[in-house]
């Protein structure tokens, strides 16, 4: 290379580099190889939990690992300039491309070689008692018909067309690229102007589409609240239907029903269901059933028996039959505030050692154990604290383990004393909770449309075959006519040497020549 | 009743297996056999020609893994019926239907292109998965969980089986192709070499374009099966998009057969790099199916085990 390129001279250099197939070709090999480590790690996107286990487990290299963004994977910025550069050389690549593409497209095919024997599909025939220009005539039309674009060259006694088919080819390998550019815009704008929020609500509650009513709330880059329609769902029942027959799989759910009921603003309310693989559509969002649990109805009284507290509680699973963990807060109306933590068992069952769990997820023999905390629930201080979760670090534990008395343990219906005489608490009843996942992602009909402008482009070019024909007729000294046909192949074509015979022979019966 | 079906069904498959067994140890036979029939120069014709009596072996070997094939369709039709939905919705069950459509790809491709001397590998492939899926991962018959109630499993991993089908022979062809060229550069020599088996196949250039022609059906399925599962992940999960650990990896996949089909047409990379390429590519598929379903965890939790 010339050292005393200049500036434009490196620059072009680099850009021929860029855009050149071993460059497209190393840059896809790295792409798989970079999207390796984001399987073997967890990340922050799709396991957040996943990534704290992680820090927890391996203390010494989780923060090597992460100041090499291998926890997001997806987005750091050794992925993205990988498939960046990769975009920019797709790019470069097929504008020129498809420059070319338009001009051959308007072009003439090509003049007929002088040497069609050397070509790799050739067949020749003679016949007499008929003209040149016949023969050729017919070479002709079979292969108009055949939908080749045909141009006559004549060069002394040998008379020949030219022909040429499967432009598509090409056209669809260009379909094929942009339609990944595509897709790579409209995945890129799709985040930025949607949302994704998340809500837990018992039977018989409402849920407003508002920012507030959301749990958790993850706006794109680009999004305007106002854009939130407004609408409310309320979950009227939820059932989960569970194998009970097939003894390899009792307890196993098979099915999932969230029956709502939603109102548009301004319009009719309207009964639908939600189950998991059938989201609701409502109002340009997508409403997905994630999640559903139990949610025990609690009372807490003071000693007078005024309540202070009632409500239903969502109780998270943390197993698959559903043992369920639930928090109850209560900061007024009694002496002291009260903190309950607990385990909900939808079907109790008493291990060795004396603990509870759940053997079946479904409502059976419900059971509700309570520990009680008193002291400062830490709710005063303006930190925003999840309803979930108990800071204890500032209570008194006066029931449970390691506490002055056991855990409080209710079946349905039962009251039992808190301890101190602070009051009661009952368990009325359980309700169930789902959680739903809301979304509006604006741009996924683009992406969904130009997936398959790509699968089109890609079965059309890698099926369609570009080739060449030609056909040229010589009269011989003797007044018999050769005809002699040739194929060429761009790309890859199992099918040239059949094609090039079924011309001859087409010509042949067209000449009258029967076949021997 | 149901009982009944899904024992009909695995002694219908131990039988399949029973029959590959033996159309495997011929088709070796057959082929070891070119070792000693130096006759036919590689690259004469463009066909896998051979005159008929030399390839009994071959030919009863194909008939045995036709059979074999009827009462393996046998086993996954019964044990379909006996859990009332398609019968790919476990480890053992992606087992056996994915065997089944290998098999399948096998005999079709068959009826167009003489493919026989792919016997070994198919019947051993298959053999080997049948083997560790019925030992290893066998579940009795559960219900589908309200996540795969869909008929996105129906098109979506049917097309994904079929695809790996593709490529399977896709990498068989290359791993042909690579030794291939070996023999015919220490033929070029005048060297001895342990390849003489490969003789009376055909040559490196043909292998290569067989296994392009396969893997690029093997490619267009894939990429359908990427579609087929983003919308189904849409509805089921509510992104279509989330980079779980199946989902990296079948990009992955889809990946590195894009390289593939770009190292053809790329200076120095047509011939055995792009082998190379087709079989990391079938690797990569087989690892997806293996390690990934049972050791990764992620949202694809379906394995059954
Ligand atoms: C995201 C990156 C890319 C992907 C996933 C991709 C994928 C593909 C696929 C699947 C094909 C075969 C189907 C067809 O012919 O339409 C193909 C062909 C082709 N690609 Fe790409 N490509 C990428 C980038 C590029 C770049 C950067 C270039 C230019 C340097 C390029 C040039 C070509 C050419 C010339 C062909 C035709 C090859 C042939 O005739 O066999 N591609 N590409």
């Amino acid at each position: 290379m010339n050292p005393n390129l200049g500036v434009t001279g490196w620059l072009r250099w680099f850009w021929r580099q860029l855009t050149s197939m071993r460059t497209a070709l190393l840059l896809l090999l790295l792409l798989a190889i970079a999207a390796v480590p984001g399987s073997l790690v967890p990340q922050r996107s799709s396991d957040p939990n996943g990534v704290s286990q992680y820090f927890a487990d391996h203390k010494d290299t989780a923060p090597i690992l992460d100041s090499f963004q291998m926890f997001d994977v997806y987005s750091s910025a050794w992925f993205s300039a990988i498939y960046i550069l990769l975009f920019i050389s797709l790019i470069g690549c097929v504008l020129p491309r498809t420059k070319h593409h338009f001009e051959a497209l308007q072009a003439q095919p090509p003049t007929t070689p002088a040497n069609l024997s050397r070509l790799p599909a050739f067949a020749e025939f003679t016949v007499t008692g008929t003209s040149a220009e016949a023969v050729l005539e017919a070479g002709r039309s079979a292969l108009k018909a055949d939908r080749y674009r045909v141009a006559r060259y004549d060069r002394g006694d040998t008379i020949s067309v030219s022909a040429e088919r499967g432009y598509m080819r090409e056209t669809g390998n260009l379909v094929f690229h942009f339609a990944l550019v595509g897709v790579l815009i409209a995945v890129g704008f799709g985040g930025g102007f949607g949302f994704a929020g998340q809500r837990a609500f018992y039977e018989g509650q409402a849920f407003t589409n508002s920012l507030i009513a959301f749990d958790s709330f993850n706006p794109g880059r680009f999004f305007n609240s106002s854009t939130l329609t407004p609408y409310t769902i309320t979950l009227d029942k939820f059932t989960a239907t569970y194998e009970e027959k097939n003894t390899n799989a009792i307890g196993q759910p098979t099915d999932f029903t969230a029956e709502v009921t939603t109102q548009v603003k301004g319009e009719d309310p309207q009964k639908n269901t939600i189950k998991v693989n059938e989201p609701l559509r409502i109002a340009g969002t997508d409403v997905y059933l994630l999640g559903h649990g139990y949610a025990p109805t609690i009372t807490v009284r003071d000693p007078e028996g005024n309540v202070v507290f009632t409500d239903s509680v969502n109780f998270l699973p943390q197993d698959k039959n559903l043992t369920s963990l639930g928090v109850v807060k209560v900061p007024d109306g009694l002496a002291e505030q009260l903190g309950l933590i607990g385990f909900f068992y939808p079907t109790v069952s008493e291990g060795h050692s004396g603990a509870y769990f759940s053997m079946y997820p479904d409502l059976i023999d419900p059971r509700l154990t309570l520990d009680v905390y008193t002291g400062d629930l830490g709710l005063d201080e303006g930190i925003p604290r999840s309803v979930y979760a108990l800071d204890t670090a500032d209570m008194t534990k006066l029931a449970g383990r390691k506490a002055p008395q056991k855990s409080l343990e209710f079946s349905v219906g039962e009251t039992v004393e808190l301890p101190n005489g602070l009051g009661t608490v009952t368990f009325d009843g359980v309700k169930r909770f789902v959680s739903l996942d809301i979304h509006r992602d604006p741009t996924q009909g683009w992406v969904l449309f130009f997936s398959l402008a790509a699968l089109a482009g890609l079965l059309i070019s890698l099926f369609i075959p570009r080739r060449r024909m030609w056909v040229s007729v010589t009269e011989n000294s003797d007044g018999s006519v050769t005809a002699q046909c040739a194929g060429l192949a761009r790309g890859d074509d199992p099918t040239l040497l059949g094609a090039v015979d079924a011309l001859k022979d087409k010509m042949e019966r067209t000449v009258g020549l029967s076949r021997d | 009743m149901t009982d009944a079906l899904s024992q009909y069904s695995v002694l219908a498959l131990y039988s399949a297996m029973a029959l590959y067994a033996i159309a495997f140890v011929l088709f070796t036979l057959d082929l070891a056999r070119g070792a000693s029939d130096d006759g036919a120069p590689v690259g004469e014709s463009k066909d896998v020609t051979l005159a008929a009596p030399k390839r009994k072996l071959a030919r009863i070997a194909m008939a045995l893994t036709v059979l074999g094939w009827v009462l393996q369709l046998a086993a996954t039709v019964m044990r379909g019926l006996a859990a009332s939905r398609v019968p790919w919705a476990n480890m053992y069950e992606f087992a056996m239907t994915g065997t089944l459509i290998i098999i399948g790809v096998f005999l079709i491709v068959n009826l167009k292109w003489d493919m026989k001397f792919l016997g070994s590998f198919v019947t051993g492939l298959v053999l080997l998965l049948l083997g560790l899926a019925a030992t290893r991962y066998y579940v009795e018959i559960v219900p589908l969980p309200p996540a795969l109630q869909s008929y996105w499993l129906v098109i979506h991993v049917f097309v994904a089986t079929l695809a790996t089908g593709f490529f399977a022979l896709g990498f068989a062809l290359s791993l042909m192709q690579l030794l291939q060229s070996r023999r015919e550069a220490a033929a070029a020599a005048g060297a001895k070499t342990k390849l003489a088996f490969l003789t009376r196949l055909p040559d490196a250039a043909q292998l290569e374009n067989y296994a392009y022609r396969l893997i690029i059906i093997g490619f267009v399925l894939w990429t359908f099966t990427l579609i087929a599962g983003a919308i189904w992940a849409e509805k089921a999960w509510g992104r279509y998009w989330g980079w779980d650990t199946k989902e990296v990896w079948t990009f992955i996949i889809w990946t590195i057969y894009a390289g593939y089909i770009h190292a053809r047409s790329t200076r120095g990379w047509r011939g055995t790099r792009s082998a190379w390429l087709a079989m990391i590519g079938f690797a990569a598929v087989i690892f997806n199916f293996t390690v990934v379903n049972i050791f990764f965890k992620g949202l694809h939790a379906y394995s059954g085990l």
